[in-house]
């Protein structure tokens, strides 16, 4: 089955089941206790917070799990403003934030006393500095959250200006490199990154466990409290298998990165694209058309594998429906709560207009995606389109 | 080559068990859930309601137990333009909407029609308690639910399409097939009447919706009686919540929203003899012919004798009743029966005595 969501999640790699299964079948063992189980655990445990440490260019020290990147993004922007005196909450979060992001700024908001700006993006889903470093206010801001790639359109952000905006204005920089860890990569240090948030799915790990990246001497306050686990910053039995199977698939992504895996999987993205327009002569790309290694000064490169297309008159639902028929996993948007398909609000702070955005699909490629998932695709995506007549008046 | 049907999952029992009879039945079926509503919070009231986040679940999880695909499609915007602002908007003009119908017309039934013939499907199957054989529309076999009443504007491009496989069950025989098959919505309590106002007070959601409008409550002589906060908050034949103190019972005759004044009379002021419909159409698409009839009036109402005779003017028809048919309202659904054969409907634009 062509599986082109791995934005969504992306498939189990080899490497980290292999390195779950032991772990799932020993007897329990918690990586707190003092026994031989425990410290094999812990062993398991550590050894990840290796591989994911350099999976990001950081020390192992700085990497506090957490249970997916949801919990990293609300533990980093919740933490960071519960950090401040109250008059010095102030958050800038870039327009296309991830909602994790997003809404727990807006909880923030509501609930904590603090003040959120949102910055905005151009046409490509980019930051604009010179925009966003007027909204800081030096001194009262405490986090800046600005994404390495986006989930949706795969821009690439200008992070390392925005670190040093950030750092000028007394603020900490949290980027949110979920779907970028992997390929084409984050450097935490040589982008001058605070906080960075990690979810193992998106590499190839587990559900259920990620991580937040916290250079020392940035203030975040826990959420969780109760055993006093990862320095404190998150209470909680530690899942040693997910971990370890995190862990695993860190490394593997680091292996592929070094391989050259961005190239190869530019070119498939390229592919498919060419065979698309070939189906779709109107066919529109959000964000960057070529992303790899494309983006202007400055700007991080955004994500080789993923392609947002907008196939105009046609409801992106309804594409979705017909790709599923022929087994193709694609996506449309993000869902709400019901299971339906609403506009993104990526699309449309990149100045999309609703039904717009209703027409966006997303491939996105990943580490197991080959030439004949394209072919597939392509060949799924003819057929649907053959059905689908472009609506004649869009309401 | 299998057919292709999608059904409308509400995630009720009706169309729970509509979705199992299509899969056993032997077609190819997909599972549509329809969201209607943008602001869940307004309409998440337990066991009441057809579109919360409850019901999206329900009917997931029976598309699970039937092993079929299954999507929720977001018509908010178009539930919200074609029913619920026609809803309020037919009130604010003086008169009584059939939601349900209009939702049909416009959203469940014609328009995902529509949806499902973009998308390559053969038909559509839903929950209604209705039959169609020939491409013909009949009176559902369970006459306490049957839902023809609010089909009644299916033509026959629509009727060629639509499969309703309940249309032989009752509900009891509709209940057991659900529970026989394990389906979780097997005991799951009736809707509500109107979806979005789910806690049954039409008069308070308008008054919520348009604020105040005081204005006068008269006697058909012009003599003011009393006051009222809003004409949208009556309606032909209502008795209560006139505020109006006279010997006999008095009941709300025509509203008049322009004057804002709602005209009430006695009981027997309320008999019509004759009734005028406009927007009429025929389930087989043909001209009407004058002749006699049957017309429901009311979704649960008596049925009444009557000639019908189509009137000058695009789709208009004029219904003289056999006997005195009292509180029809302008904008309640007029619904011709040969028998148990649906012949067309429209809505009532003004009533008369004889």
């Amino acid at each position: 089955m062509p599986y082109l969501d791995y934005a969504a999640s992306a498939p189990l790699r080899a490497e980290a089941l292999a390195a779950m299964l032991p772990l799932l079948e020993r007897p329990a063992a918690n990586p707190s206790s003092q026994h031989g189980q425990g410290r094999a655990a812990r062993a398991a445990v550590e050894t990840a917070r290796e591989q994911v440490a350099a999976l990001v260019g950081a020390a192992p020290a700085e990497v506090v799990f957490t249970s997916g990147g949801t919990e990293a993004d609300n533990l980093a922007v919740k933490g960071a403003v519960l950090a401040r005196p109250a008059g010095d909450r102030h958050l800038v979060c870039s327009a296309v934030e991830h909602h994790a992001v997003l809404d727990a700024a807006t909880w923030a908001e509501a609930d904590a006393g603090a003040r959120v700006d949102l910055a905005p993006v151009d046409g490509l889903g980019r930051v604009e500095p010179d925009r966003l470093a007027a909204l800081l206010r030096p001194g009262r801001t405490a986090l800046v959250a600005v994404m390495a790639a986006n989930n949706e359109v795969g821009t690439g952000q200008p992070v390392g200006a925005v670190a040093e905006l950030a750092h000028a204005a007394g603020a900490a920089l949290l980027c949110d490199a979920v779907q970028a860890a992997s390929l084409p990569g984050v450097d935490l240090a040589g982008d001058g990154i605070d906080l960075l948030a990690l979810a193992a799915h998106k590499l190839g790990g587990p559900t259920g466990v990620g991580a937040l990246v916290v250079r020392p001497g940035t203030s975040v306050r826990p959420l969780l409290h109760g055993g006093g686990q990862e320095r404190g910053l998150r209470s909680g039995t530690l899942p040693a298998a997910a971990i370890a199977g995190f862990g695993a698939a860190a490394e593997a992504a680091l292996a592929d990165r070094k391989a050259g895996a961005a190239a190869s999987l530019s070119a498939l993205r390229s592919g498919l694209l060419t065979a698309l327009r070939a189906l779709a002569p109107d066919l529109e790309v959000n964000g960057a058309p070529d992303p790899p290694g494309a983006g202007s000064e400055g700007t991080s490169p955004g994500l080789p594998g993923l392609l947002s297309v907008r196939f105009p008159g046609r409801r992106a639902e309804d594409l979705l429906l017909l790709l599923d028929r022929h087994g193709v996993a694609c996506s449309a948007g993000s869902a709400c709560a019901s299971g339906a398909v609403t506009p993104s609000h990526v699309l449309l702070a990149m100045g999309r207009d609703p039904a717009q955005a209703r027409e966006t699909v997303r491939f996105s490629l990943g580490h197991g995606s080959t030439q004949a998932d394209v072919d597939a695709a392509a060949a799924a995506v003819a057929k649907a389109l053959e059905v689908l007549a472009p609506q004649q008046a869009r309401q | 080559m299998t057919d292709q049907v999608l059904v409308a999952m509400s995630g009720g029992v009706d169309s729970s068990v509509a979705a199992a009879l299509a899969v056993e039945a032997g077609w190819e079926v997909t599972g549509v859930h329809l969201k209607l509503a943008d602001t869940p919070g307004h309409l998440q009231v337990q066991g009441k309601g057809c579109c919360t986040l409850a019901d999206a679940d329900d009917a997931r999880r029976v598309a699970d137990t039937l092993g079929i695909p299954f999507y929720v499609w977001d018509m908010a915007e178009e539930f919200q333009r074609a029913v619920v602002d026609d809803f309020a908007a037919e009130y604010a003009g003086g008169r009584t909407p059939n939601p349900c119908a209009r939702c049909n017309e416009r959203v469940k039934v014609v328009g995902l029609l529509a949806r499902a013939r973009a998308l390559g499907f053969d038909a559509l199957a839903t929950g209604h308690y209705a039959r169609v054989e020939q491409g013909r529309l009949y009176r559902g076999a369970d006459a306490a639910k049957d839902q023809s009443y609010v089909l009644y504007m299916l033509g026959p491009a629509e009727l060629a399409r639509l499969r309703l496989p309940l249309g032989r069950l009752t509900k009891p025989q509709v209940r057991a097939t659900a529970a026989r098959l394990g389906l979780r919505t097997a005991a799951k309590p009736e809707s509500y009447d109107v979806c979005f106002v789910p806690d049954g007070d039409t008069a308070g959601w308008l008054e919520r919706r348009f604020g105040p409008r005081p204005g006068q409550v008269v006697d058909t002589a012009g003599r003011v009686l009393g006051h009222h906060r809003g004409a949208y908050r009556y309606t032909v034949g209502q008795r209560r919540g006139l505020g109006v103190a006279a010997p006999t019972p008095r009941y709300v005759l025509r509203v008049e929203p322009t004057a804002g004044r709602v005209v009430v009379g006695e009981r027997a002021e309320l008999a019509i003899g004759t009734v005028q419909l406009e927007r009429f159409t025929a389930t087989d698409g043909r001209p009407l012919r004058p002749g006699r009839a049957k017309v429901r009036l009311r979704a649960h109402g008596a049925e009444v004798g009557c000639r019908a005779v189509p009137l000058e003017g695009p789709d208009r028809v004029l219904l003289e009743l056999d006997e005195a048919v009292d509180a029809v309202a302008p904008g309640q659904a007029g619904v011709l029966y040969d028998g148990d054969l649906v012949l067309g409907g429209g809505t009532v634009a003004a009533t008369g005595t004889r």
